[in-house]
């Protein structure tokens, strides 16, 4: 098992691994998201209080779960490149932050466009949007940095530390529903209590969760295959790669 | 046929529920086309800078 993680943890073997497998993980992505939207846009019923506009929630929690999921995906491969200098680390922190950024642009967006017709206002500035902007920031901030920086793993290193400090808005993203007086509604699902939601409309919200992190998981191979080849260009086995193409 | 255009105006929030949808397409349409069409430019670039120095 430790063997074949270490195998993995190689660039040439994640390389052929993320080649093997993202067509798989579009496939089950889109699936989920065919069945999800099915259900949610269709079978589920009309919210009793937000009529047809609670079916934003579709696009908005998933995308909003996933900005801070990939964020700690972006902090933890940054903090595996910066301390134990394990390659994939910066590779896979890199290829993560713009996937990252869009999804809380997105979870920004739908939330706006659901705001307006519930709240009366696209933007108010309490404590869950405001965390959530911030966390826009630090995505485009890390963005930045690796574009300013020439050099890839010096690039990679900075943003690290970038990446590391802002987890501290994390906690403050999710518990600032609690922590503050706040137009956003709390949680509907946590992991304690049953949900506060009928059963019609969680079954699509899960599998729209789950076609968000398939997508995620599908796309952030692509990416870091680009991240592999940049990194490694002028290694043996790219212009072996280059030369040979693709193994069928 | 009903069916459908109620389904289409989304009990009055048809114009926040569509964008919102239509905005979400895009972010992930771009997110498969982007990173694709940099994999192809990337390995062509590699390889003729590759083979430029090495005839």
């Amino acid at each position: 098992m430790l063997q074949r993680f270490h195998k993995y943890a190689a660039p040439m073997h994640f390389h052929r691994l993320a080649l093997a497998l993202s067509p798989w993980l579009f496939g089950i992505s889109a699936l989920l998201f065919a069945t999800g939207l099915f259900g949610g846009l269709v079978l589920a019923p009309a919210d009793y209080q937000q009529g047809d506009s609670f079916r934003i929630i579709y696009l908005h929690v998933p995308s909003a779960w996933m900005s801070m999921f990939v964020y700690m995906v972006m902090a933890s491969a940054g903090a595996a490149g910066l301390i134990w200098k394990v390659k994939m680390g910066d590779i896979i922190a890199r290829a993560a932050a713009p996937l990252g950024a869009s999804f809380t642009f997105l979870a920004l967006a739908t939330g706006s466009l659901w705001g307006k017709p519930m709240w009366g206002a696209w933007w108010v500035w309490d404590a869950r949007l405001t965390s959530e902007l911030i966390l826009l920031f630090l995505y485009l901030g890390y963005l930045a940095l690796q574009s300013a920086i020439e050099d890839r793993r010096a690039a990679a290193r900075a943003g690290a530390v970038l990446a590391i400090v802002g987890v501290v808005n994390i906690p403050i993203i999710h518990y600032s529903v609690e922590w503050w007086s706040t137009l956003h509604q709390g949680a509907t699902i946590t992991k304690f209590d049953t949900p506060s939601i009928a059963t019609s409309m969680l079954i699509p919200l899960l599998l729209m969760a789950l076609a968000f992190k398939s997508f995620f998981a599908a796309t952030l191979l692509v990416r870091a295959r680009c991240e592999i080849l940049a990194f490694e260009q002028h290694t043996a086995w790219v212009r072996e790669y280059l030369r040979a193409g693709r193994p069928s | 046929m009903n069916a459908l255009r109620e389904f289409l105006h989304m009990g009055g929030y048809a114009v926040y529920v569509w964008s919102a949808y239509a905005l979400g397409l895009v972010v992930l349409v771009w997110n498969v086309w982007a990173p694709l069409r940099h994999e192809r430019q990337l390995e062509r670039s590699l390889a003729a800078s590759r083979s430029g120095r090495e005839p």
